[in-house]
C-alpha cells in the first residue's frame, strides 16, 4: 500500500473540514468540522508511524484525541453559555466585537 | 491509477482502504453539506468509524479502540446534547450556512490541490510495508512513560482544566 493513499485521504478530509468551518453558520456544526480536521491530521500521523514503523506517531495521535476531547467539552460549554445569554448560536449574529 | 494502486503489496488491504475511504469521504461531504443538524452528527459517526477502520488497516489497534471509545462513545454524545440543548430544530432547517458560504469552495479546492500536489511530489512511490501484526501496546507505553512522560502529565492537567472549565462555563448561577 502506498503512503500517498493515506496522505491524500487526510488532505481531502482536512479540506472538507476547512470548507465546513468557513461555510457553516451554526456553532455546533463548526465544532463538527473542526473534528473532521483533527481526524485528518490523525490519519496522517498514523500513516507516518506506519512508514517509519515506530510507536511515536501512535502516541501523537493519542495526544491529539485527548486534546480534541478537551476542546469539544470546553467548546460546547461555551456554545451553551452563548445560547443562554443571546438565544442564538448563529455565528454571524455574534458581532459584539466588531468595531 | 497505477500510481495509486500498489497491486504488488497487498490487494485485500488496498481494496479495504478504497472502500472505507469512499464511505468516509461521502460521509464527510454530507457532514458539511446536509441541511439537518442531527443528520450531520450521525454522518460524523460514519466518518469517525471509518477513521477507526483505517487505523485497524494501518496496524494501530490501540488508537482505533481509543478512537471508538472517545469519539463515537463520548464526543458524539456531547454533540447530540449540544444540539438538543441549543434547541436546533429537529428536521431540515434553512440558514445553516453563512451568506458567503460559496467562498469556502475555492478555498477548500485550493487547499486540497496544494496539499495533494505537495504530498504526491514528496511521497510518490513510497510503499508502506505491510506490518506483521498490530503495534504492541507495550511499545506505546514505552514511549508514553519515557520521553513522552512530561507531555503525558501535562495532558492530564489539560483534561482536568477542560473539565473544570466546562463545568464553570455551563453552570447556571
Amino acid at each position: 500500500m502506498y503512503a500517498v493513499n493515506f496522505l491524500i485521504l487526510g488532505a481531502l478530509l482536512f479540506s472538507l473540514g476547512v470548507f465546513g468551518v468557513i461555510a457553516r453558520r451554526n456553532a455546533v456544526m463548526v465544532l463538527m468540522s473542526i473534528e473532521l480536521i483533527l481526524n485528518a491530521v490523525n490519519v496522517n500521523l498514523i500513516a507516518f508511524a506506519m512508514m517509519n514503523n515506530s510507536a511515536e506517531g501512535h502516541v501523537f495521535a493519542l495526544y491529539v484525541i485527548a486534546v480534541a476531547a478537551a476542546e469539544v467539552g470546553v467548546g460546547l460549554a461555551m456554545v451553551l453559555m452563548i445560547y443562554r445569554n443571546r438565544r442564538s448560536i448563529a455565528l454571524d449574529e455574534l458581532s459584539a466585537m466588531k468595531g | 491509477m497505477n500510481a495509486l494502486l500498489a497491486a504488488d503489496v497487498n490487494v485485500a488491504q488496498n481494496v479495504g482502504f478504497y472502500v472505507i475511504a469512499a464511505v468516509m469521504l461521502y460521509g464527510a461531504v454530507r457532514v458539511v453539506s446536509t441541511r439537518n443538524v442531527v443528520h450531520a452528527a450521525l454522518w460524523l459517526v460514519v466518518v469517525l468509524g471509518g477513521v477507526a477502520a483505517q487505523y485497524v488497516l494501518a496496524a494501530a489497534e490501540f488508537v482505533a479502540i481509543s478512537q471508538v471509545m472517545v469519539y463515537i462513545g463520548a464526543v458524539m454524545v456531547l454533540f447530540l446534547f449540544g444540539i438538543m440543548l441549543t434547541r436546533a430544530t429537529i428536521g431540515s432547517e434553512d440558514g445553516l450556512n453563512n451568506r458567503g458560504w460559496g467562498l469556502g469552495i475555492p478555498v477548500a479546492l485550493l487547499l486540497a490541490g496544494t496539499m495533494i500536489w505537495v504530498v504526491v511530489d514528496q511521497y510518490r512511490g513510497t510503499v508502506l510495508e505491510s506490518p506483521e501484526g498490530p503495534m504492541p501496546t507495550t511499545a506505546l507505553s514505552d514511549v508514553f512513560l519515557r520521553e513522552g512522560l512530561v507531555p503525558f502529565l501535562a495532558l492530564s492537567f489539560v483534561l482536568l482544566a477542560a473539565a473544570i472549565g466546562a463545568i464553570v462555563l455551563a453552570r447556571k448561577d
